[in-house]
Parts: structure tokens; C-alpha cells; sequence
């Protein structure tokens, strides 16, 4: 089947030699994929773990902090990001069926997608810069619980930083894609760059899935003490 | 080898997680006490379960594929099970004398 497939297309196999067949790779790239995401997911999980405790030992420090997040800006890029990951599977779904024009498009819109979530990101980071809540050397919040609001930034930015990263790094992938989506790749014996990639967009959403109301939603309706 | 959802399955995940969304954000600003963090994070878990199981295609893995993306979630389960078993118990006080 392999050996059909990759003479007649473009010279070149996709089939890498140490595989029996497509079958066998594609099986040996979503357990390594899925094996990578393992690792992600107890990176994050270390810091949600930090999270969790921090929180639990000062719960009206961090809900009169997440006060000062901007829950329009995050709900927008909640959506937004759902958006993109909508496009990702449509993207991996056009790669599966060997449709390269249209992974080209869908993967355009995740990135055009991806692209609008950092800006909006970036604004708000300029947001925090103004409002002095950088924690260190530019954090000028000077009601109670000082220093335990200042670790709800200090999470803030370390999650959201770390997950603005993944996303750069998920826009690189992607732009990976559109090059072999251009050079007419894919097709319903190969589309696993697709699909790998997809599951590392997908899971950059999940994340994001869970710092979003962790982060932004729990002080929303804290009626204790107003400071400042 | 492998499944290929139709589009129409995309879109109703994406409402769902558009509606979720909508309703987390909604609740955070009625004041349920300690219920507030459980609702959220019953909606998060929800959206989550969405995502990996109609936008990562986990269903459709092979059982060894499908081992991996579980052992991910128990060992995130040890590490806040075993964390949180520490820290949430340090004002228990100390054992009685006589041990």
C-alpha cells in the first residue's frame, strides 16, 4: 500500500524505513505525541498544584486579586481560542480526507486566530504594566493582604506566560503545516504531521480551559473588603 | 486506520464549548459560597472532556494510544492527591503524646 502511495505521488515516501507500513507509523506518532502531552500536562499540573495550595491558604487575598483581571479580555480569548481549535480540527479533518487547500485555509484561520489571542494577551499585560501589578518591581497595590495578592500575579503571569509560549511555538508548527499542506502532502494514507500538531493546539486550549476561570472568574462575585 | 468525524460533529462541540463558556463566566457573579469553584471547575472538566474526546479524536485511538492519554491523567491525579494530602492536613496539630 505504502510503496504505491510514494512512488507514484512525489518520489519521496512518507513512509520512514523503520516502519512496516503507514499503519505502524501513524500508531508509534500519537502514542509519542500523546506520551509528550503527558509530560505537558504534569508541567502545567505542577504549577494548577501551586496554584491550589496558595489559594487554599489565602482564598480573599487571591479573590480580591483576580478583581483586577480584565474578564471581558479573557472571555473574549476563551472564545477566540475555541475558535482556533475549531479551525485546527477542521484543519486535521481536511488533511484526512487529502484535501491540502483546504489545511492551507484552516490552518491559516487557527493562526490568524492564534495571532489575535497573543495581541489581545499582549494588551493586557500592557493593562497590568499601567495599573502597576507586575509583581516585583512594578507592583504598587498597597491595600491589606499585600503580598498575597501579589502571588495571584505572580501565578498570573507564570501560567499565562508559559501558555503565550506554547502558543508561539504551536504558530511555528503550524506554519510547518501550511508548508507541507502547500506542497500538497497530505492524504488519506498521510496526514499524521496534521494530526499531531492538532492534538498540541488542542491541548494548549485545554489549558487554557482551566486558567481561565481559575484565574480571571474567582473574584467576580468576592463582596468582602474593597482596597484601594 | 483511522476515523474521520464529519464536520457537523466540530460545530456542535464548538457551540457547547461556546455555551460552557458563556455559562462559567455567567455563574462566577452570583455568590454560591464554596460552590462557585465547584461549578467552574465541573465546567472546566466538562469542556475539557469535550476537547480531548471530539477535538483530540481519543476515542478513535488505539488502546495502547488511548493507555497513554490516561496514565497523563493519573498521574496529575497523584501529584495533587499526594500534594494536597500534605499541605491540607499541617494544621491537624500534633499526635498525642505516647505514641
Amino acid at each position: 500500500m505504502s510503496e504505491t502511495l510514494t512512488h507514484s505521488q512525489h518520489g519521496t515516501s512518507p513512509l520512514q524505513h523503520q516502519f512496516d507500513d503507514l499503519g505502524q507509523q501513524w500508531h508509534a506518532n500519537t502514542i509519542g505525541m500523546w506520551l509528550f502531552l503527558a509530560t505537558e500536562i504534569l508541567f502545567f499540573g505542577g504549577l494548577f498544584v501551586s496554584y491550589l495550595v496558595y489559594r487554599s491558604t489565602y482564598p480573599e487575598a487571591f479573590a480580591e486579586a483576580s478583581r483586577h483581571m480584565d474578564v471581558l479580555a479573557g472571555t473574549v480569548n476563551t472564545a477566540v481560542l475555541i475558535g482556533s481549535s475549531l479551525m485546527m480540527a477542521l484543519a486535521v479533518q481536511s488533511a484526512q480526507l487529502g484535501a491540502n487547500k483546504l489545511v492551507q485555509r484552516f490552518t491559516l484561520l487557527t493562526m490568524f486566530l492564534g495571532t489575535v489571542f497573543l495581541v489581545i494577551k499582549v494588551w493586557e499585560y500592557y493593562h497590568k504594566y499601567t495599573e502597576q501589578l507586575i509583581p516585583g518591581a512594578n507592583f504598587a497595590y498597597e491595600g491589606a493582604m499585600r503580598h498575597q495578592v501579589e502571588m495571584l500575579f505572580v501565578f498570573y503571569f507564570v501560567m499565562t506566560g508559559m501558555h503565550a509560549l506554547h502558543m508561539f511555538i504551536g504558530l511555528g508548527l503550524l506554519t510547518y503545516i501550511l508548508i507541507l499542506a502547500r506542497r500538497n502532502a497530505f492524504s488519506r494514507e498521510y496526514f499524521f504531521p496534521a494530526e499531531v500538531v492538532g492534538l498540541y493546539w488542542h491541548f494548549v486550549d485545554l489549558v487554557w480551559i482551566f486558567l481561565f476561570p481559575l484565574l480571571y472568574l474567582i473574584g467576580a462575585h468576592y463582596q468582602g473588603p474593597v482596597h484601594k | 486506520m483511522t476515523h474521520v468525524s464529519p464536520r457537523r460533529t466540530y460545530y456542535l462541540v464548538f457551540l457547547a464549548l461556546m455555551v460552557l463558556t458563556a455559562v462559567t463566566t455567567g455563574v462566577a457573579y452570583l455568590d454560591l459560597g464554596p460552590f462557585n469553584t465547584v461549578v467552574a471547575l465541573a465546567i472546566a472538566f466538562l469542556k475539557a472532556g469535550l476537547v480531548v474526546a471530539f477535538f483530540m479524536h481519543v476515542m478513535h485511538l488505539t488502546n495502547l494510544s488511548k493507555l497513554f492519554a490516561v496514565g497523563a491523567l493519573v498521574w496529575m491525579v497523584i501529584l495533587i492527591a499526594l500534594t494536597v494530602s500534605d499541605y491540607w492536613t499541617r494544621q491537624w496539630g500534633v499526635p498525642a503524646q505516647g505514641w
